[in-house]
């Protein structure tokens, strides 16, 4: 069946095309060329003419599924008691809104023109329970990072000193047996110190028990995943979140990485300074430029909006030092298996509060402070900052000045007098928006056929209603594609389908590695190595998700 | 070798005990199961229970299994609120199960909720630490068992996780110190370390535990308690077990929710997780809250994050709604709100309640009925008779489940579809 998408003014910034009037050719679930489509009748056409074409979104960090975010679900049922969602057309009952139900997540995304979203914080021991929460959200392709850095087993090997070699099998081996696509590291070793009652742990301090720093910890694992040829850089949430100062450590982590690709997450949490008389300042300026300087150095913001969260997180240090921040007041903190850990924190983000309007400047001043559309993605790290569902508003702040500086004047005052934000002019353009929400973000990732328009690209597609209100316009999209399927019309779902799983497989030496593993899960964990590994069926035999596997660099 | 040679199956996942066993040995000859190595009271039972039924029934007789789905969708369809429950089940039975619900506008709940709510209400209460079984079995030091006769629901829990040969840091299990508040440990308890040391004990009667761990959280929050005794239990003996858990590295105090059965025992383990975080101000520590057995917590895994809520939810009003009190199977049955009860329990035999309104049951082979249902259809066991997935009592760790043999048994998963698609269109 061949599908014309005709006369819409095309964004595809990964072929260059930047506002283009043109036609779409899709056929079988695959973008084909003019050349390939000349001549042939489409059975479907679709009038785009006056509208917005771009690649389906990618949201590059977001935690939709996995143990933390059922905690979130089960602390907080008042969350879901202000937003039921009924049963509607093909869409099944479910529950909004910081944590909300799987299903209900996978229709409000694809309701904004996302087809796809990859959750940052797979603890391995618990990536079976985020397969499932992401297998049971629908409309998405999806995909996770497996958290490495706290877990006793690359820690011991750290702390031995073991050869590069032996960390990049164990490396690969946790990304095949916990099917992710890339390696997320989470307050370097300090989950683990936690454990060991150590409450803070900087860049160049020691694990009070296995004497090695969260650089070295980072060293390896960057050095690791790069040496794999993992397309998605080490994907980093550095130490002392939150914590104001932060800053240096953060510029710090850049320089220690010595040039091998980050990916810095949720980086406003991670640009405090101390100036000021409440010792709470802004580091955008700062922060952005070593960006700008460094090209080894990708970064999502992570940016908060005003209103009532909660916050989900592997960095059960820092996350229990934050526990008196708790709005409404209960949270969670978890030891998990020698693996990890996880905090639970509700959070309300109050726009007359000194230090949380600042946040919102420092997020939003690094944004635009940042030149390189390319390596800077859309995030509020959901539902950490604010839930996904905000990402129109955060467009809007982003592509129109006036509207910016319309919200700047109505925070506190003093957050808004110490941040440079009004005096920056930029405004984002569509061209920008679609780099950062589509095609930066699948080239980070190594998703070829996602993330832009380009003839063999997977149709997933995003049709707009060009509007001057960006927010109203990213809001409702006239159509949305997946796999070449209409699945959204006018903002509401029509057809219920389900995604892909996104994986890498690098080469490794798996009798090596799993000489070693094996005898460790015998002797310390709770349960086998066999039954540790995920297999394929796990994931496909319910006829529902396909994994599909990206080449790493080397690899054919 | 000849046909009748037992297939062999080594570390196997048991599905029935809430510590998700894995290094059980099995062998299969036929339909027949038998679990030869590291067996226990919990998971010989839930493996070698035999196969009976392999035909459904309506009203008592044989029928197809066309036929019965059919009847059942009926039934279903007819009821003004069709009440789910048991759940006994596997991650995507559980799912086929709330994708009916949601359908025909049930209510989901699970028949050991009741359980499992002590636990759920102070986590939305007031939230919690807690710890998984692994990192107990690494760092533990002192580890206090709160009104729990751990080894009746789990008896392999000391030798699996307490006195293990070696740990990731070191230290010998040899000094593990265990402290009871309750009721003694059972003659020749696992709970006894290998050279003999018998675990301390305090004394205290069930219906004085609210009492004692109220006071347990007080002293550990720092508080000077006047009285010299709480619930017959002298403070002074209460302020031991704080100070020996302020000087422990990593202290675990457990409870089993199950085991809790008394009123409002919810209030109880409040007091408990305030005691670990109160602890935590300067050391570490963490609870454990124990339970889980025959899928309990998997469905409650599942429906929170399917329908946001982890059990009694109701689908009546078109979306999903939580009422810990009111979306009471048993409540509603005896209240005559909900006329139509689906029992689905494919890992455990245990049958539904006796009730007035017409039964539907999904049920393990096996299962055996006071008063006959209305529909009964035999199932296999995910685990057993088909690959699936269930949920530890941490709650964190999913353990894959294995086919072990070869049955005609259908799968109450593809049961609960074939309902959902015979009620038809949305």
């Amino acid at each position: 069946m061949l599908t014309k998408l005709t006369g819409g003014k095309v964004y595809d910034p990964a072929h260059g095309i930047n506002g283009e009037v043109r036609d779409i050719y899709v056929r079988d679930g695959r973008i084909v060329a003019h050349h390939q489509a000349d001549g042939v009748r489409p059975d479907q056409e679709f009038d785009c003419r006056g509208k917005v074409i771009m690649a389906g979104a990618i949201d590059m960090h977001t935690h939709i599924g996995g143990g933390k975010v059922t905690i979130a679900r089960n602390l907080l049922p008042e969350d879901h008691r202000n937003d039921p969602v009924a049963r509607s057309g093909p869409m099944r009952a479910g529950t909004g809104f910081a944590a909300p139900s799987t299903l209900t997540a996978g229709y409000r995304y694809a309701e904004m023109g996302y087809t796809a979203g990859f959750e940052p914080a797979v603890l391995p021991i618990n990536a079976r329970q985020a397969h499932m929460e992401m297998a049971d959200t629908p409309m998405l392709d999806v995909g996770g990072y497996a958290m490495l850095g706290s877990d006793d087993f690359f820690l011991r090997l750290i702390a031995s000193g073991a050869e590069q070699e032996i960390i990049n099998d164990y490396v690969a081996w946790t990304i095949h047996s916990s099917q992710c696509i890339g390696i997320k590291v989470v307050n370097p070793g300090g989950i683990s110190a936690f454990k060991f009652n150590q409450r803070k742990l900087d860049l160049d301090e020691d694990h009070c028990y296995y004497q090695v720093t969260p650089r070295k910890i980072l060293q390896s694992l960057a050095r690791a995943v790069h040496e794999l040829g993992v397309p998605h850089p080490l994907h980093v949430h550095g130490c002392n979140l939150g914590v104001p100062g932060n800053l240096d450590t953060t510029l710090n982590t850049i320089t220690g990485i010595e040039g091998l690709p980050m990916h810095l997450t949720h980086i406003q949490f991670h640009s405090y300074g101390t100036e000021g008389d409440r010792k709470f300042s802004s580091g955008a300026a700062q922060i952005a430029e070593a960006i700008n300087r460094n090209p080894n150095i990708t970064a999502d913001v992570g940016q908060i909006l005003f209103g009532q969260t909660v916050t989900a997180s592997g960095d059960s240090m820092m996350q229990f030092a934050n526990h008196a921040h708790a709005h409404p007041h209960k949270w969670v903190c978890m030891d998990i298996e020698c693996d990890a850990g996880c905090g639970v924190v509700p959070f309300k983000y109050k726009d007359q509060n000194f230090v949380n309007a600042l946040q919102w400047c420092i997020g939003l001043e690094i944004f635009l402070l940042v030149e390189d559309p390319w390596r800077i993605f859309l995030t509020t790290d959901h539902p950490n900052g604010a839930p996904f569902t905000t990402y129109p508003h955060l467009i809007r702040l982003l592509m129109d000045k006036s509207f910016r500086n319309d919200v700047l004047s109505t925070i506190n005052a003093d957050s808004a007098a110490l941040s440079t934000l009004a005096s920056i002019g930029r405004e984002y353009s569509l061209y920008e928006i679609a780099i950062m929400t589509r095609a930066g973000a699948a080239r980070i990732l190594g998703l070829h056929d996602r993330g832009h328009l380009g003839a063999g690209a997977a149709a997933d597609i995003t049709v707009y209603t060009e509007q001057d209100d960006k927010e109203a316009m990213f809001t409702t999209p006239d159509y949305v594609f997946k796999d070449g399927e209409l699945v959204v019309k006018n903002g509401e779902v029509i057809k219920v389908v389900w995604g892909n799983l996104h994986t890498i497989r690098p080469e490794f030496d798996r009798a090596s590695i799993e000489s070693r593993l094996k005898p460790y899960f015998d002797r310390y964990h709770t349960l086998k190595m066999d039954n540790f590994i995920i297999r394929d069926w796990e994931i496909e035999d319910d006829g529902r998700s396909k994994i599909m596997v990206h080449p790493c660099r080397g690899q054919a | 070798m000849s046909e009748t040679q037992p297939k062999v199956f080594d570390n196997v996942p048991s599905p029935f005990c809430g510590i998700a066993s894995d290094d059980l040995k099995i062998t299969v000859e036929g339909l027949d199961v038998r679990v030869v190595a590291n067996a226990d009271t919990v998971t010989r039972p839930g493996f070698e229970q035999p196969i009976t039924d392999t035909v459904p029934r309506i009203a008592g007789q044989p029928a197809t299994l066309e036929q019965a789905v059919a009847r059942a969708a009926s039934l279903v369809n007819d009821a003004h609120l069709p009440v789910f429950s048991g759940f006994g089940t596997d991650v995507n039975e559980t799912r086929a199960a709330l994708s009916l619900i949601d359908r025909c506008r049930g209510v989901f709940d699970q028949a050991r909720s009741g359980a499992g709510l002590r636990n759920l209400l102070v986590l939305s209460d007031s939230g919690w630490m807690t710890t998984t079984l692994a990192e107990v079995k690494n760092r533990v030091d002192v580890l206090v068992v709160f009104g729990a006769d751990l080894e009746a629901a789990f008896p392999r829990f000391f030798e699996r996780f307490i006195w293990v040969e070696e740990t990731l840091f070191g230290a010998g299990t040899g000094q593990r110190e265990i402290i009871f508040i309750g009721s003694a440990p059972p003659p020749s308890s696992a709970a006894t370390s290998p050279d003999g040391r018998e675990p301390t004990l305090i004394p205290c009667v069930t219906e004085a535990l609210p009492q004692v761990a109220a006071a347990l959280s007080a002293l550990a929050g720092g508080q000077y308690l006047q009285a010299a005794s709480v619930g017959g239990v002298a403070v002074a003996a209460l302020q031991a077990v704080v100070d020996r858990l302020k000087a422990a590295s990593y202290g675990v105090i457990t409870w089993a929710a199950g085991q809790l059965d008394f009123d409002h025992a919810e209030l109880t383990v409040q007091q408990l997780c305030k005691a670990v975080v109160a602890l935590n101000r300067a050391t570490r520590c963490a609870g454990l809250p124990l339970g889980g057995q025959d899928g309990d917590r998997t469905a409650s895994q599942v429906a929170a994050w399917i329908s946001g809520y982890p059990t009694r939810v109701s689908y009546a009003r078109g979306f999903p709604e939580y009422d810990p009190f009111h979306n009471d199977a048993g409540k509603l049955l005896s209240s005559g709100e909900a006329d139509v009860l689906v029992w689905v329990s494919s890992l455990s035999v245990t049958p539904p309640p006796v009730s007035g309104v017409p039964t539907v049951v999904i049920g393990r082979s096996g299962m055996c009925f006071e008063r006959e249902p209305e529909v009964f259809i035999p199932v296999g066991v995910p685990g057993i008779d088909f690959a699936g997935h269930m949920y530890r009592c941490d709650n964190v760790v999913a353990l894959p489940l294995y086919q072990l043999r070869e049955s005609d048994l259908p799968r109450a998963a593809d049961v609960l579809k074939a309902i959902e698609r015979a009620l038809g269109g949305s």
